[in-house]
Order: C-alpha cells, then sequence, then structure tokens
C-alpha cells in the first residue's frame, strides 16, 4: 500500500551537486523544499575521516561509495542488432549514489567549456559547412551560449573555491592561465595548486615546443576558503586519496563541504535518504507533474509525495530512466530519428602516452585530485576540422592523481603480469613513470541513445535502462590526432621507455576497465521540442513543472570534464525558476 | 580466525583529519607492533577447503614468488583471498545477478557468469585440479613447481579448457592476489606491509603537502597502516 506524506512546494530527485544547489537556491526563496535522495546520509566525519577513509580495497577498488548494480544498473550493446547484457558489476563509469552524490568522489577538475561547444552545429556550418558533418551525426546546439552562462560558471567556480589561473579576463589574455579559454569575468577565487614533479616536467617540454601550459582549474582547494553560504574549505594536503574517495581535510568541493551544512539549517528544507524515486507522476492531461512515488527503504513501502515542482537533479543516466519511465517527452527512435527522450548519448575519449624514467622520482603518492598542468592548443576551438578530416578536440595534460599500488602500476609493455619477473618490474617502475593524457571531446551519434531494455528488470521490477554505444571513426581519429601531438612532447623529454594507448580504427566500446564517469545526454537541451527533451531553461518541453538538470542536458559531449558546466547549468537552471517561473509558472519557451 | 582488534589498540595514536600530520612525528616502539598472527601453515580457512587451500597457496606463490623480499605467502595473501570469499565480495553482494546469463558473450561485456566469486573459485579449483589429474596424473598443488608453472600460463592464457561461467578464474585469482598483497593489512594480507614496503608506497600516510614541490627527491619514511602499525 503506498502512503501520501504531506505536499512540498518543490520535491527534487536526487541530493548530489545539482540537488544541493537548486535546494539552497528555492529554499532561499521561502518555498518548503523537500529532497529525495536513494542513498545514505554522508558527512565528511564520520563517512570520510581520517584514517578509515583511506583504505583502497573498499573505496577505490570495491566502490564503497558507489552505486551498487544490485539496486540500479543499465544494460550496454554496441549496436542496433546485438543483445544488450546488465552491467554487472562497476567498471568503465562509475556512478555515486548517498547524499553528496559523485560531488563526494570526484578529482574537482572544474572546467568551462569552450564558447563554440554550446553552438557546436552552428559553428561546423558556418565555419566549415554542414558537409562535414558526417550523415550519422545528431550533434546539436544547446540553445544556450556561453556568454548567457558566463555568471553562472562564476558563480559556481565560487560556491566551489576553485584553484587556478585565469588566462582571459574580459579579453585581456593573462600570461600563465589557458590563452585560449572563454572570456571570464574575473580571476579564479583561489590561486593555483602546486604542481607535482610529472606536469613540471611535462609543462617545460610543452613550452619548448611553443604551447601554452596552464594550471588545470582544480577544486582542491590552495588556500582557505569561505563561500557565499559562509562554507569553509581548507587547503588541501595531498593525500593522494581524492577520486572515489571522499574528502578527510575539507578541502575538496563537494555538495558536504559548500552547500548542505547551509541547506541542512534551513527549516524549510528537509531530505530523507534511502528513498529511491520511481517514477514522476503526471497529471491526467499529462501537461503537468503531480509529484513523485519514491521507495521508502525503511518503512518498506512506496510513497506518492505531491508537489508542485519536480527537480530531477539525479546522475545523467537517472535523469534519462525517469523520464523514460514516466512518460516525460517522445521516447526517442533510433530508426526515424524521431522522439528526444534517451537521444544522444554520448561519453568522452580519452587516451594517453606513458614515460618510464629510470633515475627520476614522482612519489605519485604525493597527489591532489586535480593539480597538473594542461595544454589548449589543440582545444576544438583551435582545429580546422576540414582541413584534419573530425570534429572535436581534447586538452592535453600531465599531473598525477594518485599512486595507489592495486588499482595499477604502470609497467613497460611486454611486462608479465605476474610471477618474479612482474614483481620486479613494480618495484623497479613504481614511481617511475609518469603520464600525458588526451581528455577528448565525443559526438553523438544517431545509434548511441538511450531506452528501456527488453528484458532486464531492477528490484523494483521497472525495466533498466539499455545503453547502445560505440566509437565512431570521427573521435578515433580526432584521439588519434592527438597521439600525433602527445607523442613528439614525449619524445622530447627523453623517457627510458615511453608507450601509448588511444582508440584505433575498429576500437569497440569495452565495459570494463574504467574509463571516465563523465556519461552525458538523453535528455538534451535545445531550442526545439522535435530535436531535444528539455528547453533552454532544462525545463521538459510537456510538463512545465518538471526541470531535468545535469549532464543529462548535453547535446553532445565537451572536451572537458563536464562538472563545471553542470554547475553553471544548475544556478542558470535556478535563476530562470526563482526570476521568471514562480511568479507565473507556465512554459518558460 | 577473527582479524585483530586494532581499533582497541593502536587507533589512539590517530585523531581525525589533521592527524595524519601528526604520524610521521610519532615515534612507535618496536613492542607495540602487533603480535605475529597464527602461522599460514596452520592457518584454519574459513572458506576454502583443505585441497582448495593447497591450491591457493601453491598458485599465489607463483603469482607473488618469494625471494630475497617477502612474496605472496609471507604477505599471508591466501589467508586474505579466504576473507574476501567469506564477505560480500565472495558473494557478488553488490552486482547485478539476476538473470539471464550470457557466460559466453563477448568478454568486452563484462562480467556476465550467473556464478559468483566464491562459486568460481569452488567450481574452478575443482575444474583445474580435474584437469591436472587428467594430463599431468595430479593435482595442482601437487604438480612440480615448473609444471604449476605452465598450468597457470596455460590458464592465464584461456588454453585450459573450462566452461564459460568459470573464464574468469585466472583474471580473478590474480586481481585477488595482487590486493592481498597491496590492501591494507587489516585485510589479512600485506602482513607487515610487504606490498608497500617492496615498490616504496606510504599507506596511510595521506599527509604530503611539503612533498609536492620536492622533486624528484626519494620519499625517505616507510609506510603507516590504517591500524597505525608503521613498516
Amino acid at each position: 500500500m503506498a502512503r501520501t506524506e504531506a505536499k512540498k512546494d518543490v520535491v527534487i530527485v536526487g541530493l548530489g551537486w545539482t540537488g544541493s544547489i537548486l535546494g539552497i537556491e528555492l529554499a532561499r526563496e521561502g518555498l518548503e523544499v523537500l529532497a529525495l535522495e536513494r542513498g545514505p546520509d554522508r558527512y565528511t566525519v564520520p563517512d570520510f575521516r581520517y584514517p578509515d577513509v583511506i583504505d583502497e580495497l573498499k573505496f577505490g577498488i570495491r566502490f564503497g561509495f558507489m552505486q551498487k548494480p544490485r539496486n540500479s544498473t543499465v544494460t550496454i550493446r554496441r549496436d542496433l542488432q546485438e543483445t544488450a547484457l546488465p552491467y554487472r558489476q562497476l567498471g568503465s563509469f562509475l556512478p555515486g549514489d548517498g547524499v553528496g552524490g559523485a560531488g563526494i568522489h570526484w578529482n574537482g577538475q572544474n572546467w568551462r567549456a569552450m564558447e563554440n561547444e554550446f553552438t557546436l552545429r552552428s559553428y561546423v556550418e558556418q565555419n566549415f559547412g554542414a558537409e562535414i558533418i558526417p550523415e550519422d551525426m545528431t550533434i546539436q546546439d544547446w540553445g544556450v551560449t556561453y556568454a548567457e552562462l558566463e555568471p553562472f560558471f562564476d558563480r559556481f567556480e565560487h560556491v566551489l573555491g576553485i584553484s587556478g589561473q585565469a588566462g582571459n579576463v574580459n579579453g585581456q589574455i593573462i600570461e600563465g592561465g589557458n590563452p585560449f579559454e572563454a572570456p571570464r569575468s574575473r580571476d579564479f577565487p583561489l590561486p593555483p595548486l602546486p604542481n607535482t614533479y610529472d606536469s613540471v616536467l611535462f609543462a617545460e617540454a610543452a613550452r619548448a615546443m611553443g604551447y601554452h601550459p596552464f594550471p588545470r582549474p582544480a577544486a582542491n582547494a590552495s588556500a582557505a576558503w569561505t563561500n557565499e553560504y559562509g562554507m569553509q574549505l581548507g587547503p588541501c594536503n595531498f593525500c593522494g586519496f581524492c577520486e572515489r574517495y571522499g574528502c578527510l581535510n575539507y578541502s575538496k568541493a563537494s555538495p558536504q563541504t559548500c552547500i548542505l551544512d547551509a541547506l541542512r539549517r534551513m527549516p524549510n528544507f528537509s531530505y530523507r535518504t534511502n528513498s529511491e524515486v520511481l517514477r514522476v507522476d503526471l497529471a491526467e492531461d499529462r501537461q503537468t507533474a503531480t509529484g513523485v512515488t519514491y521507495w521508502d527503504e525503511e518503512a518498506q513501502e512506496e510513497v506518492f509525495q505531491p508537489a508542485d515542482i519536480v527537480l530531477l537533479c539525479a546522475y545523467q543516466l537517472h535523469n534519462v530512466h525517469l523520464m523514460l519511465l514516466s512518460g516525460i517527452g517522445e521516447p526517442y527512435n533510433p530508426v526515424t530519428g524521431e522522439g528526444v527522450t534517451g537521444k544522444n548519448y554520448a561519453y568522452q575519449m580519452n587516451g594517453g602516452t606513458t614515460l618510464f624514467f629510470k633515475d627520476k622520482h614522482f612519489n605519485p603518492f604525493v597527489a591532489s585530485g586535480a593539480n597538473g598542468l594542461s595544454i589548449d592548443d589543440f582545444a576544438i576551438n583551435q582545429i580546422d576540422f576540414a582541413a584534419e578530416g573530425f570534429i572535436g578536440g581534447s586538452y592535453i595534460t600531465a599531473g598525477v592523481a594518485n599512486g595507489q599500488p592495486i588499482r595499477g602500476i604502470g609497467l613497460p609493455r611486454g611486462t608479465p603480469s605476474w610471477g618474479e619477473e612482474w614483481k620486479t618490474a613494480v618495484a623497479d617502475w613504481y614511481g617511475h613513470s609518469m603520464s600525458i593524457g588526451s581528455h577528448g571531446s565525443n559526438m553523438a551519434y544517431r545509434d548511441c541513445y538511450l531506452d528501456l531494455d527488453p528484458t532486464y528488470t531492477d528490484r523494483h521490477g521497472r525495466p533498466l535502462m539499455r545503453m547502445t554505444f560505440n566509437w565512431k571513426p570521427n573521435d578515433i581519429r580526432m584521439t588519434q590526432f592527438m597521439r600525433s601531438k602527445i607523442e613528439p612532447i614525449a619524445e622530447s623529454m627523453n623517457p627510458d621507455i615511453w608507450q601509448s594507448s588511444y582508440k584505433a580504427e575498429g576500437a569497440q566500446y569495452d565495459v570494463r576497465p574504467y574509463q571516465t564517469t563523465h556519461n552525458v545526454g538523453g535528455a538534451i537541451m535545445g531550442d526545439d521540442p522535435n530535436t531535444s527533451a528539455v528547453n533552454r531553461y532544462l525545463q521538459a518541453w510537456g510538463q512545465h513543472n518538471v526541470f531535468s538538470i545535469g549532464a543529462s542536458a548535453f547535446p553532445q559531449n565537451i572536451q572537458y570534464n563536464p562538472t563545471g558546466v553542470v554547475g553553471a547549468l544548475a544556478y542558470w537552471a535556478a535563476e530562470a525558476i526563482r526570476k521568471d517561473y514562480l511568479p507565473n509558472p507556465r512554459p518558460l519557451v | 580466525m577473527p582479524l585483530p582488534d586494532w581499533k582497541t589498540t593502536r587507533r589512539g595514536f590517530l585523531g581525525g583529519g589533521a592527524g595524519a600530520a601528526a604520524l610521521t612525528a610519532l615515534a612507535v616502539p618496536l613492542d607495540a607492533q602487533a603480535p605475529e598472527p597464527e602461522p599460514l601453515e596452520s592457518y584454519a580457512p574459513e572458506f576454502f577447503t583443505p585441497e582448495e587451500w593447497r591450491f591457493v597457496m601453491a598458485a599465489t606463490a607463483l603469482l607473488i614468488p618469494s625471494g630475497p623480499t617477502p612474496g605472496a605467502l609471507e604477505a599471508r595473501v591466501p589467508v586474505f583471498i579466504d576473507l574476501q570469499l567469506t564477505g560480500e565480495f565472495g558473494s557478488g553482494h553488490d552486482w547485478y545477478m539476476a538473470g539471464p546469463h550470457a557466460p559466453d558473450a563477448d568478454p568486452l561485456l563484462g562480467y556476465q557468469t550467473p556464478l559468483t566469486p566464491a562459486e568460481i573459485y569452488r567450481q574452478g579449483i575443482a575444474a583445474l585440479n580435474a584437469w591436472c589429474e587428467e594430463t599431468h596424473q595430479a593435482p595442482f598443488a601437487e604438480l612440480l613447481p615448473q609444471v604449476q608453472q605452465e598450468v597457470l600460463t596455460a590458464l592465464d592464457e584461456g588454453e585450459v579448457p573450462l566452461p564459460p561461467e568459470l573464464r574468469n578464474l585466472f583474471d580473478l585469482l590474480l586481481q585477488n592476489t595482487k590486493e592481498g598483497f597491496f590492501a591494507d593489512p587489516k585485510y589479512g594480507g600485506n602482513h607487515r606491509m610487504a606490498g608497500w614496503t617492496h615498490i616504496g608506497f606510504p599507506g596511510a600516510r595521506a599527509s604530503f603537502l611539503e612533498w609536492v614541490d620536492k622533486h624528484n627527491v626519494p620519499y625517505p619514511l616507510g609506510p603507516v597502516a590504517i591500524s597505525g602499525e608503521r613498516g
């Protein structure tokens, strides 16, 4: 039997970054706001405290802070003909769960996207001609521009206390920053982090080749910071346990360190954990939502939670899943190209070159999540797509994120994976290798999408979501182009050995090794209800009191880590709701 | 066998948060180290049968051999694996295990066997020993080290005929062996932080701000475990 709870003004699905931002922004308007989080509650103490969190097996390998596939997963296939099979154990990507979501276990690379990434299709058509876009590539404009989002990037960076060096403030190029970045209205809140040896060697080599190294924008505080909500961060101690871990030191920006304690103090905000939303309930005319139905783990019953506004702030995959399950937007059909919900799932095209130096000591355990130096000389706004034969770009970077030994010790290719030679090699090479990575865009394609699986169901009996995804020639050409730029840098550094790992022609998506948790798309934003699932304010086209906020809105993936854009979109949507929607609830477009 | 209760013996040395920094300044007398646990030879496995235990001891000894520095046996890797298989890892507790299963699917689609890791060890060791009996007239543990090496190599290369449900046996064994060599000692392996000492990983120190700009300088301190034990 379902019980019904008292009505709220706003119900938020998921209490990670976007849920926390929308929660505090709308609670400050005086609304009664309730967040439903399917995972457990989490606090810096006790959940991330020293020394218990410094446990590679528990958190780095057994994924203690991640979603359990038993409770929630997807099925995956590489093309329309293949039978999708469940993603039974975590590998390629690691969705979080619990309060804070993926915002607790990221490394903290907090980028803005380039101006042309928000208008990608128009940019390509105007500069290179529509004919260079492959027939099956379904890239779109976002319906929002960089200039419109700039104040919200700025605000998110100051809430998080980002450490970095501006390269372009209001059009003025600043030495030491990224000269190719879009103009920002002011510098970063905190100075850059100090640099590890590997990143300095890379930057010296890159500079000698005429490139423009700059510090990665890092959500690991380089100094004390107090944000607009009165939340405080302390300087990062380079513990070497960032990605996959909650921060023991109040240094990594997370919902916990930047928003939640301020939000919890507000009497008109509340949240319930272990409460998994099963669907959004729609009114009879399907023009609005009436609330959500969730599973109360403690009471073991379904609960109907009425609300005037429903905000989907779950992880990208779950926002799309809930929309598919609830009938929000027409499901996308890859054969006809019609429908919108599930359209344009995209990932991230990464690659790298590893350098081995017998006589250099890198101390890889001395690491923050996001310290490092990068170049954007081959960014998406620096490449002649027509001449190079691909659409996309990459940032190229070095900076060690951890030295945890189970997660892998870089060894020269050909070293046996066990036995005496392996044992000797791990002692010889641990701490003596470094990597230069390419972190690149991934375009959207007609047959890369999300829908409901016909066979597999979750513990609530709902169909699992099915992911259809594979690597495409355009993006493989992009990463091979980056390889051709990185290898000369690596060679110029005179390593004893170097080796490359980039996707090559014919590469198939492999769900086993960790690649990145930068899953995007499926509930994409845009300016046309026939080609996008939400409008430029992230409002569902068909149900004006439903907003779907997060990386699910990306029409294709940017060349950067997505969190900076996710945060900016959250503040952008919050402002539209506060200033425009609340006074007159209606479709905003 | 219960693990030593480090919480009551050593945790007092460690505060929360910034306590990590204080570790380097602490002198821990040698007699404060934990007493030696039950020797491996007389350890009573919780999961493995005697025959399985002999296999795990012999196989892990080849995967990470002993020598001038400790190998899998000195690091008590078999104990680690035994304890992992009795727990949530062994039962595939966190994983989506509902059918239908396609164990012979393209390996790129990931773990598709209906079996849990504990079941793969149980059925896999039996199948491997049966194959050893057939081809070498003795179970794995009784073969000469050279032959064991050949069998493990064949298993690694997929040349031992196993049903698809068991095809992950070698990868699982190797992964768990490395975990047992490098995981915190509280899980029963990495005894005396042998794995960390072998490569120069400082364990749970977790505070290195003063080392960020000491470029190309070897880090001088040995490892610390979550318990506070020092190597």
